[in-house]
Parts: C-alpha cells; sequence; structure tokens
C-alpha cells in the first residue's frame, strides 16, 4: 500500500530568514512539482509555499527513499546545504500527514489561528497540482476531504468568528453599537497605519461620507484623497461631530483633541444618535470621560488590545471543537485509503459477487420448484461463474504488473463495481 | 380544554427549553426550533380561547386565569409578529419564559365559573379588552427589549463584554425594535382607552368615573406619551429610553394586576379568583 508523506518547515520550525530561503514562487512551484514527480519514488506530489511554510506532500510505495529524494530537492532546488534546514524539517506520515493537511486548511496550524487566506492558498496549490497532473487518486480524494473539512470547521465552530486584530476589533464593536455601519460617516483625526486600515475596514463595510482633519491641512486632503473623502481643518472638528458617528483618532497630540464638553454640547443636536470613539493614540486623544455620556462611547487603544485578546481566547477553545472534526476525518479518511489495498478489495468484489449469485438463486428457488439434486447443481454452477468472472481481475489487480499507479485501478475497480457503499 | 392547556404549557416549556439553548450554544437551529414551537403554542392556546369563548359565549376575561390566559397569548402572538419582522432572535430568551411563567400560574388557579353575564358580548368592551391586552403585550416586550439594551450598552460602556455581548444584537437593532414596540403599544393602548370611554359611555351614562384602574391607566398613557414625544422631539433614545420601558412596564404591571388586587374598583371582577 503506498504511503502518504509529508515533508515541510513551517513558522513555528523555522525562523523567516530560512523560511524566505526555501520559499518557492508561484513559477518555481510548478517546475517543482513537476520535476519531484519525475523521481521513480515519488506517485503523487502537491507543493504548499506560503511566506509561513513549505511543505510537500506526496504519496509514494517506498517512503525513506522518497524522503530523502524529497530533501535533497529542496535543497538543491534553493541552492542551500540541507545541513542548514534538516534540523527544522518536520516529516508526518500516514495519518500524521493526514491531520496535518487537514489542521493546516482549516486555519488551526496558522500563526493567527483561524485566519481565512490559508484555504485560499492550498486550494491554489492544489488547482497549479491537478493542472499539471501532479495529484492522482489519493491526493485528490485527501484534498477534496480537506476543502470540506476546512468549510465544515468554519461553519460548525466560531474559529473565524471573531476579531483578532485592532482594526478589526473596531469594527466589530461599531457594528454591535450601530447594528449595520452603512451610511455611517466617519472621522479620521491625523494619520497612521492602524487608524488608516480601520478606516479601510469601515469603507469595505460599506461606511458612509469619509472626513479627514490633520493639523497640516495639506496632510489631510492627501489622506482624504485617498478615501475620497473631505478633508477638514482642525478648528471644525467640533462642529463636525454633529453629523459624524465614528471618529478615529491618531494623532501625535499631548493633549485630548476632544474634550468631553465638545460633545456634550453637540449631543441635543444629534438627537442622541450613538457616537462611537476609536482612540488609537498613546497618548490619547479622546477624554475618556465621554465614555459616560449617554450614546457615546469610547474605545482606546488597551480595550481594543483586550478585544482582541478575548476573541483569540475564544478561537483557541474553538480550535478543541475543530481538533475533534479532524480526528473525525482522519479516521475516516484511513478508511478510504485501507481500502485502496488490494487485497480488501479482492475481498470485497468477490464478496459483492457472491452476494448477487446467492440472491439470484433464492429468487429462482422460490418461484421455481426443483428436486434436491438441481437445487445442488445450481449451486455449483454459481460458484464455477463467481470464480470465473473473478479469476482475471483477481489475477490483475494481485500481480504487481499494473503499470504507474496501483490505486488508480484499485479505485476504478472499487467504482465500477460500487463497493464502497 | 385542559388538555388544550396542558399542550400549550408544553409548548411554551419547550420553546423556552430551545430558545435557552440557543442562549449557550448559539445554533440557529435551535432559535428556529424555539419559534416554530412557540408558534405551534400559540395555536394551542388559541384553541383553548376559542373553546372557551363558544362554550361560554363570552370573551373569557371573566376571572384571573382567563385574563392571564389572554394575556400571555397577546405576548406570544406580539413576539412572533416582531421576531418575524425584525428577526431578533434573542427576544425569545425573554418572550417564550414570560408566557410559560403566566400560563403555568393560569393552570394552578382554580377556573371558576365566572358569572354569566351579557356585557361581553357588546362590540365596544371587546375592542377594549383586545386592543388593551395587544397593546399591554407589547408594552412587555418592549420593556424586555430594555432590559436587553441595558445590558448589552452595559458590556459595551464597560468593556466587560463576554456572556452576553457576543449574543445580544446590536444596540442600534434593540432600540429600533423596543421603539416600534412602543408605537404599537401606545397605538392600541390609546384605542383601547377610547373604546372603553365609549363603552363607560353607553352603559354608565359618563367617560370617566375616577375608577383607579381608570387613573392607573391614564397614567400610564401618560407616561409613554412623554417617553415617546420627547423622542420624538430631542431624540430620547437608547438608554434613557430604556429606562423609561422598562418603568413603564413596571407601571404596567401595576395598572393590570396591582390595582385589581390591592385596590377596589369596576375591573375587580376580572381578577377574581
Amino acid at each position: 500500500m503506498s504511503d502518504i508523506v509529508l515533508v515541510g518547515i513551517n513558522h513555528k520550525t523555522a525562523p523567516v530568514e530560512l523560511r524566505e530561503c526555501i520559499a518557492f514562487s508561484k513559477e518555481e512551484s510548478i517546475t517543482a512539482v513537476q520535476t519531484l514527480l519525475r523521481q521513480p519514488d515519488l506517485n503523487e506530489v502537491i507543493l504548499f509555499s506560503t511566506c509561513n511554510r513549505v511543505e510537500v506532500l506526496f504519496v509514494t510505495d517506498n517512503k525513506s527513499r522518497a524522503i530523502s529524494t524529497t530533501k535533497e530537492f529542496i535543497a538543491d532546488f534553493n541552492k542551500i546545504p540541507l545541513e542548514q534546514f534538516e534540523n527544522v524539517l518536520y516529516i508526518h506520515e500516514g495519518d500524521e500527514a493526514v491531520r496535518h493537511v487537514f489542521r493546516v486548511a482549516s486555519s488551526l496550524d496558522s500563526m493567527v489561528v483561524g485566519e481565512p487566506q490559508i484555504l485560499g492558498q492550498i486550494k491554489e496549490a492544489y488547482r497549479t497540482a491537478s493542472g499539471l497532473n501532479t495529484s492522482g487518486v489519493i491526493l485528490n480524494r485527501l484534498l477534496h476531504r480537506t476543502f470540506f473539512v476546512a468549510k465544515r470547521i468554519r461553519t460548525e465552530t466560531g474559529i473565524g468568528d471573531r476579531a483578532v486584530s485592532i482594526s478589526f476589533a473596531a469594527v466589530e464593536l461599531g457594528r454591535k453599537i450601530f447594528g449595520t455601519l452603512e451610511g455611517k460617516t466617519v472621522l479620521l483625526i491625523g494619520a497612521g497605519e492602524m487608524a488608516e486600515l480601520s478606516v479601510e475596514h469601515l469603507i469595505r463595510n460599506k461606511a458612509g461620507d469619509i472626513y479627514v482633519a490633520n493639523r497640516t491641512f495639506e496632510n489631510g486632503v492627501a489622506l482624504a484623497k485617498e478615501f475620497n473623502g473631505q478633508a477638514l481643518r482642525f478648528e471644525e472638528i467640533s462642529d463636525c461631530l454633529k453629523f459624524i458617528d465614528i471618529i478615529i483618532s491618531s494623532t501625535g497630540a499631548s493633549d485630548f483633541v476632544i474634550t468631553r464638553d465638545q460633545v456634550k454640547g453637540v449631543l441635543r443636536a444629534r438627537r442622541s444618535r450613538p457616537l462611537f470613539f476609536i482612540d488609537i493614540a498613546v497618548p490619547r486623544d479622546i477624554d475618556p470621560a465621554v465614555n459616560r455620556l449617554s450614546n457615546s462611547y469610547v474605545y482606546d487603544i488597551d480595550d481594543l488590545k483586550d478585544v482582541v485578546d478575548e476573541n483569540m481566547e475564544d478561537r483557541q477553545q474553538e480550535a478543541v471543537k475543530a481538533g475533534r472534526i479532524v480526528d473525525e476525518a482522519v479516521i475516516n479518511f484511513r478508511q478510504w485509503h485501507a481500502s485502496l489495498d488490494v487485497v480488501p478489495t479482492i475481498i470485497a468484489l468477490r464478496n459483492k459477487v457472491e452476494a448477487i449469485a446467492q440472491a439470484e438463486i433464492k429468487k429462482t428457488l422460490q418461484s421455481n420448484k426443483f428436486p434436491d439434486s438441481g437445487v445442488e447443481a445450481l449451486n455449483k454452477m454459481a460458484n464455477s461463474l463467481t470464480n470465473k468472472i473473478l479469476h482475471d481481475p483477481t489475477i490483475f489487480l494481485k500481480k504487481n504488473g499494473m503499470l504507474a499507479d496501483r490505486s488508480l485501478y484499485i479505485d476504478a475497480v472499487r467504482k465500477l463495481f460500487k463497493l464502497d457503499e | 380544554m385542559e388538555i388544550l392547556i396542558i399542550l400549550t404549557i408544553l409548548a411554551y416549556m419547550l420553546s423556552t427549553a430551545a430558545y435557552f439553548a440557543y442562549l449557550f450554544l448559539q445554533k440557529n437551529n435551535l432559535q428556529r426550533i424555539g419559534y416554530f414551537i412557540l408558534a405551534a403554542g400559540i395555536l394551542f392556546h388559541t384553541a383553548t380561547i376559542i373553546s372557551g369563548f363558544t362554550k361560554t359565549g363570552h370573551l373569557p376575561v371573566g376571572n384571573l386565569r382567563e385574563t392571564l390566559s389572554l394575556a400571555a397569548w397577546a405576548v406570544g402572538g406580539v413576539f412572533l409578529v416582531i421576531q418575524h419582522k425584525y428577526n431578533l432572535k434573542i427576544l425569545g430568551i425573554f418572550a417564550a419564559p414570560l408566557v410559560t411563567l403566566v400560563m403555568i400560574m393560569v393552570s394552578l388557579l382554580p377556573s371558576a365559573p365566572a358569572q354569566v353575564s351579557n356585557i361581553f358580548k357588546n362590540f365596544w368592551l371587546i375592542s377594549h379588552v383586545v386592543a388593551i391586552f395587544i397593546g399591554e403585550a407589547s408594552f412587555a416586550l418592549a420593556g424586555g427589549l430594555g432590559v436587553l439594551y441595558l445590558i448589552q450598552e452595559n458590556a459595551i460602556k464597560t468593556k466587560k463584554r463576554r456572556f452576553f455581548f457576543k449574543r445580544l444584537p446590536s444596540l442600534d437593532l434593540l432600540d429600533i425594535t423596543g421603539y416600534a414596540c412602543i408605537v404599537v403599544g401606545f397605538t392600541l393602548l390609546t384605542l383601547g382607552l377610547i373604546t372603553g370611554f365609549i363603552y363607560a359611555k353607553s352603559i354608565w351614562g359618563r367617560f370617566w368615573s375616577w375608577d383607579p384602574k381608570e387613573v392607573w391607566s391614564g397614567i400610564t398613557w401618560i407616561l409613554y406619551a412623554i417617553l415617546l414625544h420627547e423622542r420624538l422631539t430631542v431624540g430620547w433614545r437608547g438608554r434613557k429610553s430604556a429606562i423609561m420601558a422598562i418603568i413603564g412596564f413596571g407601571v404596567l404591571l401595576f395598572t393590570f394586576l396591582g390595582v385589581n388586587l390591592l385596590l377596589e374598583g369596576h375591573h375587580g371582577e376580572f381578577t377574581k379568583f
């Protein structure tokens, strides 16, 4: 029976300096899988290469030779001596390899558990492999199961539900306050990567008009252009609070940019519509006392970090549930993979044909009267028919003369005779 | 009749269980199951009320048992409509146990035969009772929504999120739904009061007789009128609105039950037991 093996490195085992030396670009991975498949011991190959991991998944009839071939290939291809990375390589075989693929695709092995990109990257890698025909019966099945497991984990556990970055956490909180962010006006005070990212998330959630206020008006104009928004002068902020719903502040000011009295003054004009302040600045821009005003909510950077931490914890808990789904899928896959072995297939085939013969004999005997000797003859005939029919397929399956990929034939036999049902 | 009540209570209990399971497990199907079981319960409940109606020939509000039963029915019905319209799944956690508890109380109360009187065949009286009950049910839900709003707002303000933060919907949805409940409740309460006045005029020859129930209904009406007025003029919303809805519900409960049980008046007979 052929084995499934996975050889790789990831962010847990290797530092980024090493990972970037080994990473394969899209074009490189095309050549890589084709070259690997030409090696005598590798029957099927898929290569995953992302910024956090490089993994070669293959099917082989000779594990030890295939593993060393693959290691040497990685070293040669990237022109880096094997000794430099051999100790950080992990090798998973059989169930462990299957489990690893399931976990990776379900984002249980990611740096940020639950992040959704990895599944897309695996799908992309699989598309490359299947396009070049480097994946076969076993890996095709394995990858399809993988996508199924990943989807199941995403829908049945909350692994990807909660925001785990500051900017997403801000959007999530905004939704809890406003319901929908559609049409909500946003004011960005100052500038900064995290603040701008938050604005982008808000825009993606269909936020309404965007305003940008900066101490240097020119900078504000430039930034406003990026968001298709409008620049404001710093002195206008007070007035604008009347119609703005979400304020993201990230200035270098040492004093509060927005004070309690400023907000209190506009509440009536706003007819108490909620105001949400996201204060990313250190020292803080928004007077924390604003949070005590009615329908005004202030979250500073620490509060948002707490949200992220809590959500991370939630994800870890959900990951335990996900682990259970993975375990179940590994067992199912093992059963299927084991059935690809020759002997169980021959037995299943024989059982199937014998069962058909027995059923037909029973039917015939029910509707016709035979003497005992006739029944015996009938049974004999059924037996020899069964043996004759099964003779050639059995010889074919038993002989190692099958070209290339044995699992391909076994799979075909199982499908032709519906042995898996 | 008894079997119908038992079926009703059973359905309400199951629905409550489903909603609680939903609260903890957050599986959307549980909430749907809760909704459908509650709807089934309402059907049984409707059958109970109709059977009471056909047996006696008048609207079954002759004693405390029947009155509470009708009130629970109204709460359940209004809840189904609200959930259908606003998809506010979590409100079931308030409505389902409420109707269950009321119905259990109903089943424990003696079903003393009400003295047969013809007053319940009067159109104005029936309109009065139906409008008041549905209006009060809306206020009850508005009160529940007010509580949910305060819980959620507290979670957001104090930044202690954990259990409820995830499970409750946005402040905006809670606020808007609460407002809708109050608008519906206020409209029906107004209609109920008007039909009540007309009925009073036709029976006793005067619109208003300073009966405690009337006075307290007036107070309730004024309270909700202030709430709506403030919302429309200066935009009272969120926390204040939620607190008012809860206070309103408290006053309403007193008007509905307290007045009858503690004070004397011509509504007293409806809550005899």
